[in-house]
This record gives C-alpha cells, structure tokens and sequence, in this order.
C-alpha cells in the first residue's frame, strides 16, 4: 500500500515526504521573514498538503467506517511491561489513553512529553533532511546512502529512549 | 486505520517483541524499490507533463542525517508518531495530536532559525 503511494507520487513527478509540509506551514506561517530557509515558494508545495489533508480524511474514514475493532495486537510481552509502566489499556485501544485522550489537555505532564516528543521529531526530521517516508521509504527505495545512515540514527535514538527513558518517563 | 500510526506498536518495535512494523515497512521498501527501478529503467514518463521522472539523489555527508536522525528518533519513540501518521491520528480525532503537529512544526521552525550553527 505504502509503496502504490510512493508509485503514484512520483509518477505525477512528486516526491514522498511528509516532514516537508511541515516547513510549508512554517513558511505560510510568515517564518520566511525570521530565517531564509523559509523563504521558498510554498505555493509549489500545496500538493504535498493535500496529500497530509488526505491522510487526515483517511484517518477519518478508516477510524470511523472501516476499524471493526480499534485495538492493536501488540504480543502479550509488551502487553505486560505497558500495563507495568501504567499503560492500563495497552492491547485494548488504538493509541494509549494516557497521552491521547482528551484529559492529556489537563495533565500538565502529558502536554510536556507531547510538546517535547513533538519538538524533537519536527526539529530532528528537518535536521536530516527527511522522516520515515522521506528517508526510510523514499531514500532507502532508491538506495540512498544518507538515508541508511539517517534511519540507523531513527533507530539510535528510539531505542535508547525507548529502553533507557521512557521506564523514567512513566 | 493502519496500526503503523499506534504509539503501541512504535513502542513494540523498538522492544523488538514484533515483527509487525518492519513487516510493513520492509514490504513498502521491498516493492517500492522495485517501482523506483522500473521508473529508471524504463525511464517511464510523469502522467502529467510527459517528463522523464527524475529522482535526485540526498546531499553527501554523514553529519546531518546522524545526528538529526537521532533526534528524530527520540521524539518517535516518546510521540511515538512520525510526520505522516500525526494527521491520520488527526483525522482519527485523537485531538492531543494537535499538540504533537504544532511543537512539531515550532520543532521545524526553530532548525530553520540555527540552521547555519549546526554541522551538516
């Protein structure tokens, strides 16, 4: 499925990448006054917003009209060490409660590793010139060396904040 | 909607306690690497303007894509969501995204700002 979509973009001679949109907000935005690399004509990259505003409308549907049940099948290991951590419902939702219900607004905590958790990826997928879509499925699909090194990092990074802070975190 | 988008399951991979996410992400790279040299071999043209489809290659250099690889995925593994799925999640109506996409976008905009400190 993923890569019919990186199919049909570039065949209509677009690119996939989705941490991009996230430079077009900026620069529509006004950033391009504060910093020149927000200066580029972000009108071209209205196609890749459409793209973000499908996915939204996916995500819509799929949650909506398609998921007969939302729960994820994690294995029963990881199931254990989340419930352990106080992921009560890990194995019966979608995304945990803990960050992404509605009570996150009002949990000064929740909003802070959000705001954090955010800030790194938005920071960290431009630092590197792209996200997963960009390096792990555009760059590695076409066998590009910066990529490879840049989803080693992915994985640097995740796992040892999977394994080393997040039992702190929660 | 596809469970590539649920915290569990990026938190499951990096636990390697599931097969599961490289399965979809080495099946996306698999045949997507297959279409890419297709594209180029037979040199198929855009749908649109009848112009060779051209793929340019990522800058050289290791500096970039290590370290900002490795802050991107800090965050992954604490949002426990990458750029794309944060708006299916959206659309999903898990509303705390919305924090996730706009630190994420201030994220951008402060790499933009010190751009020219950082090694690349």
């Amino acid at each position: 499925m993923i890569a019919i979509v990186l199919f049909l973009l570039l065949w209509t001679g677009k690119t996939f990448g989705m941490s991009s949109n996230l430079r077009t907000l900026c620069s529509m935005m006004g950033a391009g006054k504060k910093a020149s690399f927000f200066q580029f004509d972000w009108k071209a990259q209205g196609w890749n917003l459409v793209v973000s505003l499908g996915v939204v409308i996916g995500g819509f549907i799929a949650s909506n009209f398609i998921a007969s049940s939302n729960a994820v099948a994690i294995s029963t290991e990881t199931v254990d060490q989340l419930v352990a951590l106080g992921f009560e419902d890990a194995g019966k939702s979608f995304a945990p409660k803990l960050l992404f219900s509605n009570n996150a607004f009002s949990d000064p905590y929740v909003l802070l590793l959000l705001i954090l958790g955010g800030f790194l990826v938005g920071f960290g997928a431009r630092y590197a010139g792209g996200c997963t879509s960009g390096h792990a499925i555009s760059g590695l699909t076409n066998f590009q060396l910066p990529s490879f090194i840049a989803v080693i990092g992915f994985f640097i990074g995740g796992l040892f904040v999977n394994h080393f802070i997040i039992p702190f975190l929660f | 909607m596809s469970e590539v988008s649920s915290w569990f399951r990026i938190y499951e991979m990096f636990q390697f306690n599931s097969f599961h996410m490289y399965g979809v992400i080495g099946s996306a790279v698999f045949f997507g690497a297959i279409f890419t040299f297709l594209i180029k071999k037979l040199k198929i043209k855009s749908v649109f303007d009848q112009t060779p489809i051209s793929l340019t290659d990522k800058e050289k250099g290791w500096k970039r894509y290590l370290i900002g690889g490795i802050i991107f995925g800090c965050g992954w593994a604490i949002s426990g969501a990458c750029p794309g799925p944060m708006f299916s999640l959206l659309g999903a109506g898990f509303m705390p995204i919305a924090v996730v996409i706009a630190s994420a976008t201030l994220g951008t905009f402060f790499y933009g700002l010190i751009r020219s400190k950082l090694p690349h």
